[in-house]
């Protein structure tokens, strides 16, 4: 049997006084599994998405991810595991406006320490495999939202990640270009890529993911996506 | 609560840095303002100002006891023109001999009953005034420089035991010393004694008002009684030359400090402003007028400032206090150093520049549209600095340092601003070691010589002020005149074979006219192979054989000469003719010192022989013990060594506190400047610094992306402010030196080594990591989650 690549064993996350955002989840998921995290909007899924990329830490419980244990990381152990394991999708793309495309695309590997040179052959590579090669001398600014979060998902697999964390990635599109993207995450997948989607879209979830987690108030959640997204 | 009181409250809250940054750099400039401003309120004529306070004599006059009643004297104080007078009070000559029995130069004792009166109100220094028999008060001055550890010694006058109860200073320099009219009366004994009546006129503010009350008091009294007057023009003249010194000084120091306290504090509030333009759109979106958006933020930035102008002003004026102690001991004065008017001055002034700052940066982004405000993104209007992102991006250098250096140039304004702040932090570093550096070298000059040899006396206490009276001139006091050896070959030889001598001096003094300069100059002949060591030339060269003469560029003023030219003297009333071979560094005589080689001046007075020499001993010879092996040695020749010791000047004193006090100052208001520069930027790019995170950069990445954003700075800052000090302390140097009549030699100009200017060129870089430090932290330690969702 295939060793789980994400583990959350009864995870909690709690701030302030407040009630737990993630409260007692336990989940796991495979190598190559594209999960698409559900949840309406405060249930939980971007709180357990920052857990599994190492951005916070729970209040309890253990989160292990290709066998790091992600929660009981540092600062610094925690960029270094980011940037070796995990690609990172954003709604708003987050890219560096004042970087071009192709420098965009080339800094996680520059972080990790890989030569400019090697940087650069590697950021050619995926935008061209991406489609949005052409742009490569442009900056952010000038890209449709389509082409942005290609870009931005480039840059996620600068590193060659064991997983891409998306969140919300058509968020912020239009219709086409969340299409796009959507066909893109599909294809990515296919290729062998693990993926776990954080959204609060059905038709996304449906047509990227293999399986779906539904978390509600912290919890996972049993009932159909419709009824829990409601 | 009004609502505009609650965002002004929750404003200087939530950013606490920025309002302590503002309130520390209120309180540091207004200090450094207060400081600088009350020692230039002290010391724009401090001789004036002692004189002022003291009710100084504009006539000191002597009077010859047997040829005027005191009654007279008392009714010349109606002599016309005649505001004020003191006395008649006794006067004599006395000699006095310290505890060990060294004389010191014969002073001029005056009898008075208290330091007070109506002129002449004497500063105690040290001590108290002489209330009974067997006590006397130590003039300080010019002349005579005392210790306080001299107050409670028993002395001689005339061979009679007396008590040293204080040191007092009289601006006027009325008297030497100081004792009871009765005791004084004592001393003189049937010995010639003479009154002295001091004056103030109701106008003396020149050399003819006081001759036109000199002449009426004269006439008040009998012919033939006035048998000697000082006015007290010529005592300024003489005190000023060390005073006006400090001018430059404080000036240079002064407007440095102003100017980085607007460049800094405008900075600060520019930036405070800049970084809340969203919260401005917010406030104007919930119904707030632009003018109580502008009104909320300078009162935002009025509060930390105002709080911090008061603790400067309080800082500032308890620094100026000890300072001004130093200088009053130097002046004279009595000043406390709290300027009421300087503290209003400057209070007012941080305060409206504050204000002003504020008003220009908030007016602008009250007039914002609600709309554009809101729009306003923390981030850099993109397009500004890409061109040095895609050049940086090009170093061969980690990734997260390309990054940081390329970030001044997002912010061109402001690079150039801090850029300003590091420059004049590093300047006050460069001028700082540079004047401390000249001061030291005119110094070192005095301290050239270990040990001085004489035939006559051993070195009594009141002759050798701090640093010894040195090669250069007799010293203060003017001691008697040594005789001249009688052997000076045998004196030399002892001196050459003492193992440890490195070199030695023979000097003799003497009287010498030139032609074109009125009365008597002093003129010293120089022997040994050591004497061309104790002088700094200037511009030509050193004496190469008789008939030549080098001189101070007073002299060479005085006289309408140059280096060159041929000058006739007279020596010993035989007429000599010598040319000008050199210009050099020497005070002495008021620079009007004649220095020429022995031979020069046997023309004149064939029996000249040095009275003096001044030996260095080598490097690593134990002074003290040399100086013992010599007295032992020179004793069959009848001569006696004695150490010269090597107090630093009290000028150089002061001006080295002062100006480690203000560059310190200075150099912490740039580092401020420089922390909040990058708290700035930090804050505007948190959510880019988020993204960094997210994907990979580690807190040490960080730190370094966040210092490296002002390695450009600080290198800029750096060498501009290198290069402003150097101008700065040439300037300064040379306008303090040109005060007084001075050029000065290249060897006290340059004050920096080629190492030295690199090591200071990268002051601005360590100012400016220092002030980044803190921040860089801040952002290695933000979390990604908080910065990511942080707009």
């Amino acid at each position: 049997m295939t060793a789980p690549l994400i583990e959350l064993h009864e995870v909690t996350r709690r701030y302030d006084e407040g009630p737990p955002a993630l409260n007692e989840v336990s989940l796991s998921i495979a190598p190559g599994e594209a999960v698409a995290i559900l949840g309406p909007s405060g249930s939980g899924k971007s709180t357990m998405l920052n857990l599994v990329a190492g951005l916070d830490r729970p209040s309890a419980g253990t989160v292990t991810v290709d066998g790091v244990r992600v929660d009981r990381l540092g600062e610094a152990a925690s960029a270094r595991y980011r940037r070796a394991r995990i690609g990172l999708v954003f709604q708003f793309f987050n890219l560096l406006d004042d970087l071009t495309v192709a420098d965009n695309v080339m800094l996680p590997a520059q972080l990790a320490g890989m030569g400019r040179g090697a940087a650069e052959r590697r950021a050619a590579e995926l935008l061209g495999r991406l489609g949005v090669d052409r742009h490569a001398a442009a900056y952010p600014g000038r890209l449709s939202g389509g082409e942005r979060q290609r870009v931005a998902v480039a840059r996620a697999l600068m590193n060659k990640p064991a997983l891409l964390l998306a969140d919300e990635p058509t968020g912020a599109l239009d219709t086409a270009s969340g299409e796009d993207v959507m066909r893109l995450l599909t294809e990515l997948h296919a290729d062998g890529q693990t993926v776990v989607l954080v959204t609060h879209d059905l038709e996304l979830a449906e047509r990227c993911a293999t399986r779906t987690v539904q978390l509600r108030d912290g919890r996972v959640a049993t009932g159909t996506a419709m009824e829990l997204l409601r | 609560m009004s609502a505009l009181t609650r965002v002004v409250r929750s404003g200087v809250g939530r950013k606490r840095v920025q309002t302590v940054v503002i309130g520390l750099v209120v309180a540091i400039a207004v200090t450094s303002a207060v400081l600088g401003g009350s020692l230039m309120a002290a010391s724009q004529g401090p001789f004036d100002r002692a004189f002022g306070q003291q009710r100084g004599a504009h006539l000191t006059a002597q009077f010859d006891a047997g040829a005027v009643t005191e009654a007279q004297l008392a009714a010349s104080a109606g002599a016309a023109g005649v505001a004020a007078s003191a006395g008649p009070f006794t006067s004599a000559q006395v000699e006095l001999t310290d505890e060990i029995g060294h004389p010191v130069p014969p002073v001029t004792v005056v009898g008075r009953a208290d330091a007070g009166g109506a002129v002449d109100r004497v500063v105690m220094v040290e001590g108290r005034w002489a209330t009974g028999p067997g006590e006397i008060v130590l003039a300080s001055g010019d002349r005579l420089r005392f210790g306080p550890e001299v107050v409670g010694r028993q002395w001689k006058v005339n061979g009679a035991p007396v008590t040293v109860v204080g040191i007092a200073r009289s601006a006027s320099d009325t008297a030497g010393a100081w004792a009871t009219p009765a005791q004084l009366a004592s001393w003189a004994g049937d010995g010639p004694r003479t009154y002295q009546m001091l004056y103030r006129f109701s106008a003396a503010d020149s050399a003819e008002e006081v001759g036109t009350g000199k002449t009426a008091v004269e006439a008040s009294v009998p012919a033939g009684a006035l048998t000697g007057a000082v006015s007290w023009l010529d005592v300024r003249r003489e005190a000023i030359s060390d005073t006006i010194l400090l001018v430059p000084f404080l000036i240079a120091f002064g407007l440095l400090g102003v100017v980085m306290a607007v460049l800094i504090i405008g900075n600060v509030i520019a930036g405070a402003v800049s970084t809340s333009t969203r919260r401005i759109g917010i406030l104007k979106a919930l119904g707030f007028t632009p003018a109580q958006v502008t009104r909320a933020y300078v009162a935002q930035a009025l509060i930390p400032a105002t709080v911090g102008a008061v603790l400067g002003v309080v800082a500032g004026n308890l620094l100026t206090v000890p300072i001004l102690a130093q200088t009053n001991q130097l002046y004279g004065t009595s000043d406390n150093g709290v300027s009421l008017g300087v503290d209003a001055l400057v209070f007012g002034g941080a305060l409206a520049v504050v204000a002003l700052t504020a008003l220009a940066a908030a007016a602008r982004a009250g007039r914002l549209r609600s709309v554009d405000a809101l729009a306003v993104g923390r981030t850099p209007r993109p397009g500004r600095g890409r061109w040095a992102t895609r050049l940086t991006s090009r170093l061969p250098l980690p990734r997260p340092v390309t990054l940081g250096l390329a970030h001044p140039f997002a912010r061109p304004v402001r690079a150039v601003s801090i850029i300003a702040a590091i420059a004049f932090g590093a300047a006050a570093v460069t001028f700082a070691i540079g004047l401390g550096t000249s001061l030291n070298r005119v110094q070192e000059v005095e301290d050239i010589a270990d040990v001085q040899v004489n035939a006559l006396h051993e070195r009594g206490p009141g002759e050798a002020g701090p640093g010894g009276p040195g090669p250069n001139g007799p010293g203060p006091g003017g001691p008697r005149e040594p005789e001249p050896f009688n052997d000076p070959a045998a004196i030399e030889k002892v001196i050459a074979a003492q193992a440890g001598t490195a070199g030695y001096m023979g000097v003799a003094r003497g009287e010498i006219t030139a032609a074109g300069i009125t009365g008597e100059l002093e003129s010293v002949a120089v022997t040994g192979p050591d004497s061309a060591r104790y002088y700094r030339m200037v511009s030509g060269q050193w004496l190469t054989g008789p008939g030549q003469i080098i001189v101070s560029t007073p002299f060479l003023t005085a006289a309408g000469k140059q280096v060159g030219d041929s000058i006739a003297l007279t020596s010993n009333g035989v007429r000599l003719t010598a040319t000008i071979v050199g210009e050099v560094f020497n005070t002495d005589n008021d620079g009007l010192q004649v220095v020429t080689d022995m031979a020069t001046l046997r023309a004149a007075e064939p029996e000249l022989a040095p009275s003096m020499y001044y030996v260095s001993v080598r490097s690593g010879t134990d002074v003290e013990g040399y100086t013992q092996a010599l007295k032992t040695a020179l004793e069959p020749a009848g001569a006696a060594a004695d150490s010269l010791s090597r107090e630093p000047d009290e000028m150089v004193v002061v001006v080295n506190v002062l100006t480690g006090l203000l560059s310190l100052m200075l150099i912490v208001v740039a580092g401020l400047g420089v922390m909040n520069t990058v708290v700035l930027e930090t804050r505007e790019r948190v959510h880019d610094l988020g993204v960094h995170k997210a994907l990979g950069m580690t807190p040490r990445q960080t730190t370094a992306m966040v210092i490296a954003s002002v390695v450009v700075t600080g290198l800029i800052g750096g060498a501009a402010g290198t290069a402003f000090g150097v101008l700065l302390q040439r300037t300064v140097i040379t306008e303090m030196a040109g005060s007084v009549g001075f050029r000065l030699p290249s060897s006290v100009l340059d004050a920096y080594g080629s190492g030295e200017l690199l090591l200071l060129g990268l002051a601005g870089l360590v100012i400016a990591v220092a002030g980044a430090l803190l921040p860089a932290g801040w952002a290695a330690k933000t979390r990604v989650a908080v910065a990511l969702r942080t707009e």
